[in-house]
């Protein structure tokens, strides 16, 4: 089967440090993969250099989408050829309703006209799906909203936006178990044949109600192992002091 | 209130450069027998030729500011201080000659009259060509005429408050203004008259190397409320410009008064405009002023709260680009009990420009359970831009509630990530968070004004991206 993400080698500093040192990992379509790792490993790096957030830099390595090498690509033009990430902690923007926004942020990723009746249907589903406050999204984009709140804005953002593969930064950080659920069923909705998740996590209870296909163990900066769902409830019991000696 | 323009407002209609056809251009400078030569072209009375001598006489003593922006290129010698178009006062467009008609259409005025206002008033350089008011409200003994009818036709008001919130000698550029004051627009709102749609005044200087000098006189009696629009604009040219109005507004007790400025004159402007609001008992002036044209400003709106009560909010909105050096901010005295005054202030500075936020809070002695919180932000977008925060402070009495915040910020890198991540480009991401900053202003402008300040940043923002 053809590959969606394929990352290669892929080495990255973040103010003359480096972070990731050499990591490779391949995505398909319709896959769940699952990447964990203890605190200061990369994983959040790996999602920011991906969408080529300017704070860091890739020094060596590749990032290829659908065959197409992106290491250079501006990150508005990575999510628009389809790579989406939930942020650990949404920006907060004043002077726009997150239903405008939203709908902005959808003709840019699609570069057609969107339809605001049409929009505002579909949007409504979603919202009740993920059990979120349908006055929220008259809002101003994540301005004042809880933390759960803004988890959730971007579970829409990514039904929304429709991209080939979502990659979700610690989605589930600091969330109750009823919104952990919520997560999850949004991911289910999104997820089909043709797309993909990369899920970055501490936690296992996201990861109860979805299929998971690969856990990826990440430490210092590389993939130290890979296996089944089986691997995720063993880190759970075990943590990653064995991982750790193998870096040794 | 309605939508009055269309969103694809663009720099261009601000640039556009009529010929100079002026009826009658004073030679440049300013001396004593300039100032008798205007006053004569209007056929004034006797008392008003007074006021612009005396104010002459203060002129030449006054100096210029010790603070604030250089001024240096500003040479009265070299400005023309009264340009009379080639039309008269009209009542119908259709009778406003017809490139200065087309001026203002492309400014939208008409237009906006027909949809959303109550009143219009069109001043060309140095005199008004274009005024008009609802008849409902000429039934209810409001006034809203040029500054010149009003001379002749309500002297006794005029006597009683030209130049009088306002004193000639309140500053050099004050001075300046008395001596050679022309147009504007005068408004009357008589004792417990409602206005619930607004008057909007419009000033295009179009006359290079020459002045604009107009003055705002309005008076709204107890109980009474108006809401008033100005603005302005200007093409471009390579030498100086100068504008130096002055508004005077009395707010008696009850009264309300919203007063909404756009100042969008173009970069070789000096705007050393003063304006400054009497306020009555239980009263209330509210500020609303977005200023991103001129070269230099110098521009400081002042609440006096004088009754009882008394309230004042100031909301100001301040963009300065590459050569612009705006100084503005806010000035309010606390003079009577539990008066309350909020400030709430955003400047916006790129490509080397320069905003400075200058204000004076005075709460006397007497003001006691009085209130002021004063917000201001400035959002800096890239290194080599200023932002400054000058206040003044002066609290005579203890039973007050004073805050004050000031905040000084870059534009957040992780706020542009995060929105390119969501397809934005770069300029798109800087654009949206930049009127975010803004928002908190521009909710407050009239619906036109916020949809062509949002333009402005569009514009302001092309190629400012390195």
């Amino acid at each position: 089967m053809k590959k969606l993400l394929e990352i290669k080698q892929l080495h990255a500093q973040a103010a003359d440090k480096e972070i990731l040192k050499g990591l490779n990992l391949t995505i398909k379509p319709g896959e769940v993969h699952v990447i964990m790792g203890p605190n200061g490993a990369g994983k959040s790096t790996l999602a920011n250099v991906i969408l080529n957030n300017p704070q860091y830099i890739k020094t060596s390595g590749e990032v290829i989408l659908d065959g197409e090498n992106i290491n250079e690509l501006p990150t508005n033009e990575i999510a628009k050829k389809g790579i989406f990430m939930s942020f650990q902690s949404p920006e907060e923007i004043p002077g726009i309703s997150t239903f405008n926004f939203l709908k902005y942020a959808k003709s840019k990723i699609s570069g057609e006209q969107v339809k605001s009746f049409k929009f505002r249907h579909d949007l409504k589903e979603y919202v009740e799906e993920l059990n979120m406050n349908p006055k929220l999204i008259e809002r101003n984009l994540n301005v004042g909203f809880s933390g759960g709140e803004k988890k959730k804005n971007e579970i829409l953002q990514m039904l929304v936006l429709e991209p080939k593969i979502a990659i979700l930064d610690e989605t589930d950080s600091g969330l109750d178990v009823d919104a952990i659920k919520t997560v999850s069923r949004g991911i289910s909705m999104y997820k089909n044949d043709s797309n993909a998740v990369l899920i970055i996590t501490h936690n296992n209870k996201i990861l109860e109600n979805l299929h998971i296909d690969y856990v990826h163990v990440l430490v210092d900066g590389k993939i130290v192992k890979t296996g089944d769902a089986s691997l995720a409830d063993e880190i759970e019991k075990e943590g990653y002091a064995k991982y750790k000696k193998v870096e040794e | 209130m309605a939508k009055t323009k269309v969103d694809d407002i663009n720099r261009n209609i601000y640039d556009v450069v009529d010929k100079d056809n002026y009826e009658f251009k004073m030679q440049k400078g300013l001396n004593r027998e300039i100032v008798e030569e205007i006053s004569k072209r209007k056929n004034e009375p006797d008392w008003m030729l007074d006021i612009r001598l005396k104010a002459l006489e203060m002129y030449n003593k006054l100096e210029l500011p010790t603070w604030g922006p250089d001024l240096s290129e500003l040479k009265m010698d070299e400005i023309a201080t009264y340009v009379k178009p080639k039309a008269n006062l009209n009542n119908s467009w259709d009778d406003v000659p017809e490139e200065i008609k087309n001026t203002f259409e492309r400014l939208g005025i008409p237009e906006a009259e027909r949809k959303s206002l109550a009143g219009v008033g069109a001043q060309y350089d140095s005199e008004v060509v274009y005024h008009s008011i609802k008849q409902e409200l000429l039934d209810q003994g409001v006034i809203y005429t040029d500054m010149e009818t009003a001379v002749r036709e309500y002297p006794e008001i005029v006597k009683e408050h030209f130049m009088k919130c306002v004193p000639i000698n309140d500053h050099k550029f004050v001075a300046l203004h008395a001596a050679v004051w022309s147009g504007g627009s005068f408004v009357y709102v008589p004792k417990g008259v409602k206005l619930d749609v607004p008057l909007q005044s419009y000033f295009r200087l179009n006359s290079p190397e020459s002045g604009q000098f107009e003055h705002t006189l309005i008076i709204v009696e107890e109980g009474a409320s108006l809401h008033f629009i100005e603005g302005c604009s200007a093409p471009k040219y390579n030498k100086v410009n100068l504008h130096a109005g002055c508004v005077e507004l009395y707010v008696k007790d009850n009264a309300y008064l919203r007063y909404s400025t756009i100042e969008n004159w173009s970069k070789n402007m000096m705007n050393l405009n003063t304006k400054k609001a009497l306020v009555g008992k239980n009263a209330q002036v509210d500020w609303v002023t977005g200023s991103f044209g001129s070269k230099v400003s110098m521009l400081y709106p002042m609440s006096i709260l004088n009754g009882e009560g008394a309230r004042t909010e100031y909301t100001g909105i301040t963009f300065a680009g590459a050569g612009q050096d705006l100084d503005t901010g806010f000035k309010v005295v606390h003079n009577a009990p539990n008066t309350s005054s909020v400030v709430n202030s955003r400047s916006i500075s790129k490509n080397g420009g320069a905003c400075t936020y200058r204000a004076l809070v005075r709460i006397a002695e007497q003001a006691k359970g009085s209130k002021c919180s004063v917000s201001c932000e400035s959002l800096m977008l890239d290194g080599i831009s200023r932002s400054d925060t000058i206040p003044v402070n002066d609290v005579e009495t203890d039973d007050v509630e004073f805050s004050h915040e000031a905040k000084i910020g870059k534009i957040s890198d992780k706020e542009i990530f995060y929105l390119m991540s969501r397809g934005l480009s770069e300029e798109d991401a800087k654009a949206m968070i930049v009127r975010g900053f803004a928002y908190p202003v521009s909710k407050e402008l009239p619906v036109e004004y916020a949809v062509e300040m949002n333009n402005l940043i569009n514009i302001e923002l092309e190629g400012s991206i390195g």
